[in-house]
C-alpha cells in the first residue's frame, strides 16, 4: 500500500489534537522518535487505522478509541499524530 | 514423562495474572531475572500425570528491543524454548491483542491462545468462529475467565496436546506484500550465508525481519559487513517507496493480517456501548473535578486505614504486650536472664512493633487493590499526571508513592510499572519521604506528648504534607540534575471499568501485604537481634546494677552498651538540632527499623520498652524537651535514612548498592539540614 502524498491529501492532513470530539479520522503518520513511533504502532497506530476521538481534551484528557481499545494520550503526543 | 515448560505472555490488562494464579494456585515463586529488575514469576501445576512449569512473562504489547520486559520475554521464548507459549488475550479486543500473537507466530513459537475475560466479551455480544480462527492462526484457542476460575482444564488440555504434537512449519504466516518480501528474501539470503549461527539460533526469516525493523538487539549481534550493507540498502529502498520506516509498515501489515482473519471470524451482534463508561470518565478526569474527586477518594482511603485499622491494631498491641509480660513473668528460674531479655526486649519488641501495623497496611493495600481492579487507577494516573509532569515524573509514579504511605518496601517494588529508568530511579529515591506506617509509631508517641488534643490532628497532617512537599522538591531537583532527561510521553490504555472480584482483590492485597510480613520476619527480626545485642553489651558489672529496679537496670545497661556509647559519641553532631544523647541513642537503635525508635526511647528513659508505659514516657518527654524539639525529632525521622529493609529493596530494584547508599546518605543529609534549619529558626523565633 502506497502512502503517496498528493496535494489534496497533504492539505487535509492535520494533528490529532485538532480533531473535534466525536469525530473519527484515519491515521496518516506519527511524527515522533523511534521509540514512541514503535510503541504507538504496536498499539494499533498504523497508517489508515480509524481513530475515534472520545474527548478532545479541553477540559479533560485526550481520549481516543483505536482498535476497540480506549486510550489516553498525553500532551504533545496528540500533536504528533497526523490524521485526515 | 518429562516436565513441560509453559510460557505465559499477553498484553497488560489482559488478565494474565489471574490466569497464572488459576493455573498454579499457591505453588508460585517470584524472583528476579539476573541482572535486570524484571520480575520472574514461576509456578507449578500437575495435569494429566505431567508436571508443568508455568513461567509468567511480563505483560507487553509487542516484542521489540525497546524495553527490558520485551527483551526478557522474547529471549525466554527464543532461547529457553518453552514447550508451549500461551498468549492471553482480552477477548473483547482480539484485534489489538493479536498483535503480540503475530510476533509469536513469526518466532515459530508453539502457540495456544487463551481468549480471557470471555464472559465480558459474551455480554458485549461478541461471537467467535473459533474453528476457523484457530485454523487461520494455526493455534488452539480456549475460552477462559481467569478471575472466575473457568477454563483451566480446557487450557491445560490444549497445552498438553500442543506440546505433544509434532512441530510443523506455519502455512499462514503474515505476508508483508511484494516489496517487503523481496527485501526480506535478500536479507535472509545474506544472513543464512554470513551469520549461520544467528540463523540457526533464531531462524533466518525472523532475524531478517528484525534487521529490517532496525532492532537494536539483533543489529548488535550481527558482525558480518555484508549483512549490514544489505540491510542498509534494503531499508533505504523501503523508506523511499513507502515514505515511512519499515518498522511501521511491518506493524501495519501485521494488523492487516489480523484484520483479515478477524473479519471472517468475529461478529459483533451488539453495538459497542461506551456511554456509561464515557460518562464516568468525563467526570472523573474532568479538568476541574478530576483532582478534587481523586483527593476525596484518597482521604476516604486514609481515613478508613487509620480508623478502622485502629481496632485490630489495638488488639495486636494487647496481644504482644500480654505475651511479653507472660514470658517475662513466667520465665523458668535457672534459665539465663539475658535470653529472656533477648526474647522480650529484642524479638517481641522489635518484630511486634512492625506486626502491629499489619492491619493498617493490609487495609491500605486493600483499598489500592480495589481502585486498581475496578479500573479507576488508570484514570487517577492521568489526573495525577498533570502534577507529576511538572516535577518531571510520569502520572503512574503516584501509585508506588501511594503504597509508600503503608510501607516503602512494596512501594519500591511497585515502581516496576514505570518503564523509564530515570523516572523509576527518581521515584525510588523519593518514596521514603511518603511517611510510612513505621514512622507513625513515632508520631503517635510524640504528638500527644507535646501538643494539646485539638492540635494533634493538624500536626500529624502537617508532617505528612511536609514529607510530600519535600518529595516533590527532591524529585524536581533530581530530574533537573542527576536524572535529567526527556519525560516519557503519556500514552496509556484505559481499561473498561470492571466490577472487581473479591478473589482478585484479596489476592492483590495479600501479595503486597506478604512483602511487609516477610520484611518483618526476616530483616527486622535479624536487625532486632543485632540491635538488642548492641544495646545490651557490654554490660555494666553486677555491683553497678545492684539494688536497682528493672527499668533502671535497663536504662543503665543501655547507657553502657555499644548503642549507648554511640549515642553519646554522636551527641555533639546532633546537638545543633536540639537533640541530646538519649535521642541519639534511640535514633541509632531505629536504624534497622523505625518502629524500634519508640522502644529504645522507652528504655533510655527507664520506663521499659512496653507500650503501656507510654503515658509515663510522654510525661518524661514533655519534661525534658520543648515542643520544638519534639517537632524536630519527628521531622528528622520523617526525612532521614529509611530502614534497612527499604535500603535492601532499593538495592534490589536498582541493581546496585551505589543507589541504595546514595538514598541513605542523601536523605540523612537532607534530614540534617532541614531539621537544623527548623530548630535554629524555631529557637530564634520562639526563644
Amino acid at each position: 500500500m502506497m502512502i503517496g502524498r498528493t496535494v489534496m491529501e497533504q492539505s487535509q492532513t492535520r494533528p490529532l489534537s485538532t480533531v473535534t470530539t466525536g469525530d473519527t479520522v484515519r491515521l496518516v503518520r506519527v511524527e515522533a522518535g523511534r521509540g514512541l513511533n514503535s510503541r504507538l504502532a504496536s498499539m494499533g497506530f498504523v497508517p489508515n487505522v480509524a481513530i475515534r476521538v472520545v474527548s478532545n481534551g479541553h477540559p479533560g484528557p485526550f481520549v481516543v478509541i483505536i482498535k476497540d481499545v480506549k486510550m489516553v494520550l498525553g500532551r504533545g503526543v496528540a500533536q504528533k499524530v497526523l490524521v485526515r | 514423562m518429562r516436565q513441560l515448560v509453559v510460557a505465559l505472555v499477553g498484553n497488560p490488562n489482559s488478565g494474565k495474572s489471574s490466569l497464572f494464579n488459576l493455573l498454579t494456585g499457591s505453588h508460585q515463586h517470584v524472583g528476579n531475572y539476573p541482572g535486570v529488575t524484571v520480575e520472574k514469576k514461576e509456578g507449578y501445576c500437575t495435569y494429566d500425570g505431567r508436571e508443568i512449569l508455568v513461567v509468567d512473562l511480563p505483560g507487553t504489547y509487542s516484542l521489540t528491543a525497546y524495553s527490558a520486559e520485551e527483551l526478557i520475554t522474547r529471549r525466554f521464548i527464543l532461547e529457553d524454548k518453552p514447550d508451549v507459549v500461551v498468549d492471553v488475550l482480552d477477548a473483547s479486543n482480539i484485534e489489538r491483542n493479536l498483535y503480540l500473537g503475530t510476533q509469536l507466530m513469526e518466532m515459530n513459537a508453539p502457540l495456544v491462545l487463551a481468549f480471557n475475560m470471555s464472559d465480558l466479551a459474551k455480554r458485549r455480544g461478541l461471537e467467535f468462529d473459533l474453528d476457523q480462527l484457530s485454523r487461520l492462526l494455526e493455534a488452539r484457542i480456549v475460552l477462559t475467565v481467569g478471575n472466575k476460575g473457568q477454563g483451566r482444564e480446557a487450557l491445560l488440555d490444549a497445552v498438553v496436546q500442543t506440546a505433544c504434537e509434532e512441530k510443523k512449519p506455519r502455512v499462514h504466516s503474515v505476508s508483508y506484500g511484494s516489496e517487503i518480501e523481496e527485501e526480506l528474501a535478500r536479507v535472509e539470503a545474506v544472513v543464512r550465508d554470513r551469520e549461520k549461527e544467528l540463523a540457526a539460533r533464531y531462524g533466518s526469516r525472523w532475524v531478517a525481519l528484525k534487521l529490517l525493523e532496525q532492532d537494536d538487539e539483533i543489529l548488535g549481534k550481527v558482525g558480518a559487513p555484508e549483512v549490514r550493507n544489505a540491510v542498509a540498502r534494503s531499508v533505504t529502498h523501503l523508506r523511499s517507496i513507502f515514505r515511512d520506516e519499515p518498522e511501521i509498515i511491518l506493524a501495519d501489515r501485521r494488523y492487516g493480517f489480523i484484520s483479515g482473519a478477524c473479519q471472517e471470524t468475529i461478529r459483533n451482534s451488539v453495538e459497542r456501548r461506551h456511554d456509561v463508561s464515557d460518562m464516568i470518565d468525563a467526570v472523573v478526569t474532568h479538568r476541574m473535578l478530576g483532582l478534587p474527586i481523586f483527593l476525596l477518594l484518597m482521604y476516604v482511603v486514609f481515613f478508613l486505614t487509620f480508623t478502622v485499622g485502629g481496632y485490630p491494631m489495638g488488639w495486636l498491641e494487647t496481644l504482644f504486650d500480654g505475651t511479653a509480660r507472660a514470658i517475662h513473668g513466667s520465665w523458668p528460674t535457672g534459665w539465663p536472664l539475658w535470653v529472656r531479655s533477648l526474647v522480650v526486649d529484642g524479638i517481641i519488641s522489635g518484630v511486634g512493633g512492625v506486626l502491629v501495623f499489619l492491619p493498617n497496611i493490609l487495609l491500605l493495600f486493600l483499598a489500592i487493590a480495589l481502585l486498581e481492579d475496578s479500573g479507576y487507577m488508570a484514570r487517577a494516573a492521568f489526573v495525577m499526571d498533570r502534577i507529576m509532569h511538572k516535577i518531571g515524573l510520569h502520572g503512574k509514579s503516584f501509585i508506588p508513592m501511594l503504597i509508600g504511605f503503608g510501607c516503602s518496601v512494596p512501594a519500591i517494588m511497585a515502581t516496576r510499572i514505570l518503564e523509564n529508568r530515570r523516572n523509576r530511579l527518581t521515584t525510588i529515591m523519593v518514596i521514603p519521604l511518603m511517611s510510612c506506617g513505621a514512622r507513625l509509631t513515632i508520631y503517635a508517641l510524640f504528638i500527644p506528648a507535646f501538643f494539646p488534643p485539638h492540635w494533634q490532628g493538624p500536626v500529624l497532617w502537617i508532617i505528612y504534607v511536609i514529607g510530600i512537599i519535600l518529595g516533590v522538591i527532591l524529585a524536581k531537583v533530581l530530574r533537573m540534575t542527576l536524572f535529567r532527561g526527556e519525560t516519557v510521553p503519556f500514552v496509556m490504555e484505559l481499561p473498561p471499568y470492571r466490577m472487581p472480584t473479591s478473589k482478585a482483590v484479596l489476592l492483590h492485597t495479600w501479595q503486597r501485604g506478604w512483602m511487609y510480613l516477610r520484611k518483618a520476619g526476616t530483616v527486622i527480626l535479624a536487625a532486632s537481634i543485632v540491635l538488642w545485642a548492641a544495646a545490651n553489651f557490654p554490660r555494666p558489672s553486677e555491683d553497678a546494677l545492684a539494688g536497682l529496679d528493672g527499668d533502671t537496670v535497663q536504662q543503665k545497661t543501655l547507657q553502657y552498651s555499644i548503642v549507648g556509647r554511640l549515642g553519646r559519641a554522636v551527641e555533639p553532631v546532633i546537638r545543633p538540632l536540639g537533640f541530646d544523647w538519649k535521642i541519639g541513642t534511640a535514633l541509632i537503635g531505629a536504624i534497622p527499623a523505625k518502629e524500634l525508635f519508640v522502644s529504645q526511647m522507652g528504655i533510655v528513659y527507664a520506663v521499659g520498652s512496653q507500650g503501656e508505659n507510654s503515658r509515663t514516657l510522654r510525661e518524661r518527654l514533655r519534661a525534658n524537651y520543648s515542643p520544638l524539639v519534639g517537632l524536630c525529632v519527628m521531622l528528622f525521622t520523617l526525612i532521614s535514612a529509611p530502614c534497612i529493609a527499604t535500603i535492601a529493596m532499593t538495592r534490589q530494584e536498582t541493581g546496585s548498592w551505589g543507589w541504595a547508599v546514595f538514598q541513605l546518605a542523601g536523605l540523612t543529609a537532607l534530614a540534617y539540614v532541614v531539621t537544623l534549619a527548623v530548630y535554629q529558626i524555631g529557637r530564634a523565633l520562639v526563644g
